[in-house]
């Protein structure tokens, strides 16, 4: 069962209202039909309003919903022959991450995502897809073996953020992060990345160094949560829907900023509504992407990618006359 | 009544009047959040903000850490005039950048250019926490990237003094992506055989610490500094045990293998000086030539 989200109680009211008619006409010798179908229209219509409609508090709970389709989801129906390796080769295997090798229609490529869990179980097995420093290290190796083997890395984007934990600030979270970003900056294969759920700040960036950076119409990539920001920056972390706004982190609004590429198209009511269809719409997106950036050679990936995050950030400059000093 | 007579008068410590508290001109003195002792400022500065009773190292403005390590007369300044815009429309933040402006003397949060140290030439860039925490927004992030890139192409080494409390909020994603793009201008630089030093300060956190401060060929934090990816009360809060109490101080870092050294700020140049000459391009002649 699909859990609902609190926007579409209205959707849900109605639904039930259909579903009761329906069961009633099956009982009673009545024939409801004309009243159903009216109804069934004006479902329609409003499905179409709300999700037109959504606002970005809304697509943040869409985001978060417990049953949105996760990387290996995404892997099951994209890729085959995939072969999860584990490992950082120093401490241990960090299961919020996975990686390994698969084919993509016939192409040998690397696939690394966040996994996060859907049930209490899972999520605890997968420490709720908030990664320690070993998972940013297996990504990196399993990178640099993508780029030894000369296949193209795809990323999936799905964390809260990195692990914010005792544990793993004595293995050098910073560190981590920062090696894999400096790291992927350098890789002379192509590098696709999807925001598929939440890309919470520097554990999502982590793993977003990217010539192509696309995200999933309702996900959110932002520098913190909107409860973060709103604890931090209007001391009230309840204040969160109106952080959602301000802080511009649905995929539109980073279309507009100039730091992604492509949006890419939801199932009406969001992914978890039908996975195989979501995985459908990814697959045009990424064979289009990996088309493009396998005509460039390994220099050229890299000055791409340069020159791409080079443009990220807006800058002015104080006019001559009232510089400081 | 009789029994007031027998009743002790109360007393309560004068309070300076709102004139007489500011009596002291502001920045005259000084007192250490350390170890409490009240100083003249002036001392305190001839002593690199050094607390002179235990050592505490205070926050050092961008300027006088410059002044405090490169040769007279020798720093020229990059991309001075380079201000913050406004890319989200954030309410209140043109004003919070014009105060911090005012307050810091200083146009950002970072001071980009070049001079020297002992005459050896490189590019430096120094944070200052005095303006907006020192936290990265995109002329942070610019500034940085553009002072490696001429780095780059001047074969200078490049050299950092990080004071930041990590990504700047009302720049939203603008800010975090600066954390990939100085970091792919350090990756250049760094194919192409640049040195690169950092020295992490007080404090550095979040997206900063998770960007250009831990990837120096060399990472050196002055003592104290508080240096980490998540804050302590995130940490506390979502793990629920006890941290200890150096947990996320240079020594602690040191210690679990994070930071090559731990570098009093009096020997701080000397140190600088030291590695800059082991890494002199062409080296000198001596016994191992042929």
């Amino acid at each position: 069962m699909v859990a609902e989200l609190e926007f579409e109680k209205p959707l849900v009211e109605l639904r039930r209202k259909i579903q009761e008619l329906k069961e009633f006409m099956k009982t009673a010798d009545v024939d409801l039909s004309a009243e159903i179908e009216k109804l069934e229209a004006r479902l329609a219509k409003l499905e179409n309003e709300i999700y037109a409609n959504l606002t970005p508090w809304d697509r943040v709970q869409i985001a978060r919903h417990p049953q949105r389709p996760t990387t290996l989801d995404y892997i099951e129906r994209l890729f085959t022959n995939f072969l999860e390796c584990h490992g950082d080769r120093c401490f241990g295997d960090d299961e919020a991450i996975v990686g390994g090798i698969a084919k993509y229609d016939g192409l040998p490529v690397t696939v690394i995502g966040h996994q996060r869990g859907k049930d209490t179980k899972e999520n605890l097995r997968r420490n709720f897809g908030m990664p320690h420093p070993e998972g940013y290290r297996k990504a990196l190796r399993l990178m640099k073996q993508a780029e030894k083997f000369s296949r193209p890395i795809i990323c999936f984007i799905d964390t809260k953020g990195a692990y914010p934990g005792k544990a793993a600030e004595e293995r050098g979270q910073s560190e981590a992060i920062a090696r894999n970003l400096f790291e992927m900056a350098g890789i002379t294969v192509p590098i696709v990345c999807i925001v598929i759920g939440e890309g919470g700040s520097g554990g999502a960036l982590a793993l977003g160094v990217g010539n192509h950076i696309h995200m999933l119409e309702n996900s959110t990539y932002s520098v913190i949560s909107p409860e973060g920001a709103a604890a931090i920056l209007w001391k009230d972390a309840s204040l969160a829907q109106r952080a959602a706004e301000t802080m511009k982190i649905t995929a539109h609004d980073l279309k507009a900023l100039g730091v992604i590429d492509e949006i890419i198209p939801e199932v009406k009511g969001g992914a978890h509504r039908n996975a195989d269809e979501q995985a459908k719409e990814i697959d045009r997106v990424l064979r289009r992407s990996l088309k493009q950036l396998l005509a460039l050679d390994g220099e050229e990936l890299v000055r791409q990618r340069y020159e791409k995050f080079k443009q990220m950030g807006q800058v002015s400059f104080l006019p001559e006359t009232i510089r400081a000093r | 009544m009789w029994k007031d007579l027998f009743v002790k008068k109360k007393k309560y410590a004068p309070l300076p009047s709102e004139q007489a508290r500011h009596e002291v001109p502001e920045g005259v003195m000084t007192k250490c959040p350390q170890c409490k002792k009240i100083m003249y400022t002036k001392e305190l500065i001839k002593n690199l903000r050094v607390c002179l009773s235990c050592g505490y190292h205070h926050p050092m403005p961008a300027r006088e850490r410059i002044a405090s390590l490169l040769d007279d007369g020798s720093f020229r300044e990059y991309d001075a005039d380079m201000i913050s815009v406004n890319p989200l429309g954030f309410p209140g933040y043109i004003e919070k950048l014009e105060e911090d402006r005012r307050k810091s003397g200083l146009n950002e949060a970072v001071v980009t250019g070049e001079g020297a140290l002992y005459g050896h030439p490189l590019v430096i860039a120094v944070m200052d926490s005095s303006f907006r925490m020192g936290s990265m927004g995109s002329v942070v992030g610019e500034k940085i990237t553009r002072a490696v890139e001429r780095a780059r192409e001047q074969q200078m080494p490049f050299l950092i003094f990080t004071a930041s409390g990590g990504a700047r909020m009302q720049e939203g994603v603008l800010s975090l992506m600066q954390m990939a793009k100085t970091s792919a201008a350090l990756k250049r630089f760094s194919n192409d055989g640049g040195l690169f030093i950092s020295v992490m300060t007080h404090p550095t956190t979040g997206g900063v610490s998770a960007s250009f401060a831990s990837l120096g060929d060399y990472n050196f934090a002055e003592p104290g500094a508080l240096i980490g990816f998540a804050g302590r009360r995130v940490i506390e809060q979502t793990v629920r045990e006890e941290l200890p109490d150096d947990f996320q101080t240079a020594e602690f870092l040191l210690k679990h293998g994070q930071l090559d050294a731990v570098i009093h700020r009096h020997e701080l140049k000397e140190t600088l000086a030291v590695v800059l000459d082991l890494h002199q391009k062409g080296g000198e002649e001596g016994w191992w030539r042929n």
